[in-house]
């Protein structure tokens, strides 16, 4: 009782370096506002990935026929791994989005990198409603720019083709061979605006001076922008780099919509596509887990790669 | 023709912005005349390449079925487009409107406690030193790398196993972890909090709470409206979880019925119309956001731009 009066008495009162330097407070305030976050991580991103690892490693099997078959999960170690590694379609699949990528990555990065650098240069008039021009495709859902970009390729109602029609050319966006350029087009339009952004802003930190004194050495606008200003924003460019790799790996949403307007792209046209329907209609979750962990390790190697040999040409300079 | 009428487009908003920036030569030197026109050129058809599909939507939007496949699709027509809007508020009992409610609820509340989870975590990361605090931001850099994929199938599974698929908790709680957000707010704590005044409010008997609450996330004020305004679009995006956690067409957010739409309009051609209308609506929430807060993304982006 006596406890307990002291204890709320000491909460009331007005604290003044009671508890020597504030220290239990301040010791464990950072678990309580970490709890949150910490408790969704466990929850929603470690226990999903010990459950994937599980099921990977894992096969269902059905005794007997029909509906009163039962059936029992096995241990089947690394099978449902050599299944997948040895699936043409997912392998096809893993190729696409790498040759996807290895075109939309540079060709993105190229144009971002170039557009932050004319808005950080004199030569751009307008620079504000360009700017918010380039990046308002980000705020378009991957899916409604899906949508959109499938109206603008099909022949009866895009006016593109019409364009390039009346030049003389007969442009099928939606053909074999060019659908998956056409759905890298999406994609460049969507995330050109925020990366631009990303650099762009990088590009804002850096002392004014040391283009002064580049100015001073007789170098023009172009070299400036070659030999100081790109390697002051290399962190950002790899950051960008990196998170477009990501992305390009998991590609989903616009060859997902495409289907819509086009046969071109099949149910298993990238690996993410083809784990959604071999979990979903395949109703092969094993199958799909294994797939999903070897896109998560391809994913992974990639970035670290990225990040190795961006490291290594930071250190020559 | 129609390639002129994007020019119109073009030189009716561009006076919008008129007024040059001050800061408009940066480094002191005139530009070249003829570095300016090939510039120039460049910017105008980055400028048709980047809103051309936006404004082919609005035209769009405003044309009935037939005329959509038979008039110039960058001129408009005969104008339809409130027809098309009653069209969509009616169809399927209004489910539209209902496809976009949903979306505010995923996107709005999620953006919130998304952006709270990751001011507060960010914070803490910055300000103290603990036991442990290397551990999650080694596992807040590295969880950045897992892709979307591996995790969907099996939260959906989980969600299954705890009864929450095919329910609004079920789309919302799994988005609620938000490894960039919580870096972000890390990259802004740390550059934007000192830690004199932590100490100075300690001596004045504030507690931890309290000094986070009236000095921390004050001081965290722009770039916690950068990482709102990235959890809202990521949110409003969403698209793959609810695909596999929903299978009820009311508790769908409007990117997922909205797909479904496109799909079946190969079988209904009265939904292509539809659909188009409905990107055009989607949309306007995020734009709308999107530029009400441009302000502050300007400046955030480019706090963050200092550590990037």
């Amino acid at each position: 009782m006596s406890a307990a009066t002291a204890s709320t008495a000491s909460r009331t009162r007005p604290r003044r370096r009671l508890r020597g330097g504030g220290g239990g407070g301040e010791r464990t305030a950072p678990y309580v506002f970490l709890a949150p976050f910490v408790l969704l991580f466990i929850g929603f991103l470690v226990v999903p990935i010990g459950l994937a690892i599980w099921n990977s490693l894992h096969t269902v099997r059905r005794s007997g026929l029909g509906f009163g078959s039962a059936s029992e999960t096995v241990f089947t170690g690394l099978s449902n791994y050599t299944e997948a590694l040895t699936d043409a379609e997912f392998l096809a699949g893993l190729g696409r989005v790498l040759l996807y990528g290895v075109v939309q990555v540079p060709v993105m990065l190229a144009l971002a990198l170039t557009l932050a650098l004319l808005f950080d240069s004199a030569a751009v008039r307008f620079k504000r409603f360009l700017q918010l021009s380039v990046f308002l495709p980000y705020a378009v859902p991957a899916v409604v720019a899906a949508l959109l970009w499938g109206f603008l390729y099909q022949p009866q109602v895009s006016p593109v083709v019409d364009v390039l029609r009346s030049l003389g050319a007969d442009p099928d966006f939606l053909a074999p061979g060019t659908v998956l350029w056409s759905i890298a087009n999406v994609t460049v339009w969507s995330v050109t605006g925020v990366n631009m952004i990303i650099i762009f802003s990088a590009l804002q930190t850096v002392p004014r001076d040391i283009y002064e004194a580049a100015r001073i050495d007789g170098a023009g606008e172009f070299r400036t922008a070659l030999r100081i200003k790109i390697p002051m924003v290399a962190p950002a460019i790899i950051l960008t780099a990196l998170f477009s790799v990501i992305g390009t790996l998991q590609l989903f949403n616009e060859p997902m919509v495409m289907r819509s307007v086009t046969s071109n792209v099949s149910s298993e046209y990238t690996p993410n596509m083809m784990i959604f329907s071999t979990t979903t209609q395949g109703g092969n979750i094993n199958l799909g887990s294994a797939m999903a962990i070897l896109l998560g390790l391809v994913t992974f190697a990639l970035s670290v790669a990225v990040s190795v040999a961006s490291n290594r040409r930071g250190g020559k300079r | 023709m129609t390639v002129s009428a994007v020019e119109q487009q073009r030189v009716a908003s561009a006076p919008v912005r008129t007024r040059r920036r001050g800061g408009g030569s940066s480094h002191g030197e005139r530009p070249s005349k003829l570095g300016v026109a090939v510039v120039s050129v460049f910017m105008i058809g980055v400028l048709v390449y980047f809103m051309l599909p936006v404004y082919w939507l609005v035209v769009a939007s405003t044309k009935t079925a037939s005329d959509l496949f038979s008039t110039p699709g960058l001129w408009f027509s005969e104008m339809n487009l409130w027809g098309n809007l009653s069209r969509l508020s009616t169809y399927d009992g209004g489910i539209f409107w209902r496809w976009m409610f949903n979306s505010f609820i995923y996107s709005g509340v999620g953006s919130v406690l998304m952006t709270f989870v990751s001011v507060i975590s960010g914070y803490a990361l910055a300000v103290y030193r603990f036991r442990g605090r290397a551990l999650v931001v080694g596992a807040v850099m590295g969880s950045m790398l897992v892709p979307q994929t591996v995790l969907a199938q099996p939260t959906y599974q989980l969600l299954v196993e705890i009864g929450l698929n095919n329910t609004y908790a079920g789309v919302l709680i799994p988005s609620l972890v938000y490894p960039f957000g919580v870096m972000l707010g890390f990259i802004y704590a740390r550059s934007s909090i000192p830690t004199e005044i932590l100490e100075a409010a300690r001596l004045d008997g504030a507690s931890e709470w309290r000094i986070f609450l009236s000095i921390g996330s004050r001081l965290m004020g722009t770039g916690t409206v950068t990482i709102l305004l990235f959890a809202f679009i990521g949110s409003w995006n969403n698209f793959m979880l609810p695909l596999l956690v929903l299978n009820d067409q009311s508790l769908m957010p409007v990117t997922v019925g909205l797909n479904g739409w496109s799909q079946a309009s190969i079988t209904v051609p009265e939904l292509q119309t539809l659909t188009v209308v409905g990107a055009l609506v989607s949309i306007v929430p995020v734009v709308l956001v999107f530029l009400g807060l441009q302000r502050y993304w300007r400046s955030g982006l480019a706090a963050g731009g200092v550590r990037f």
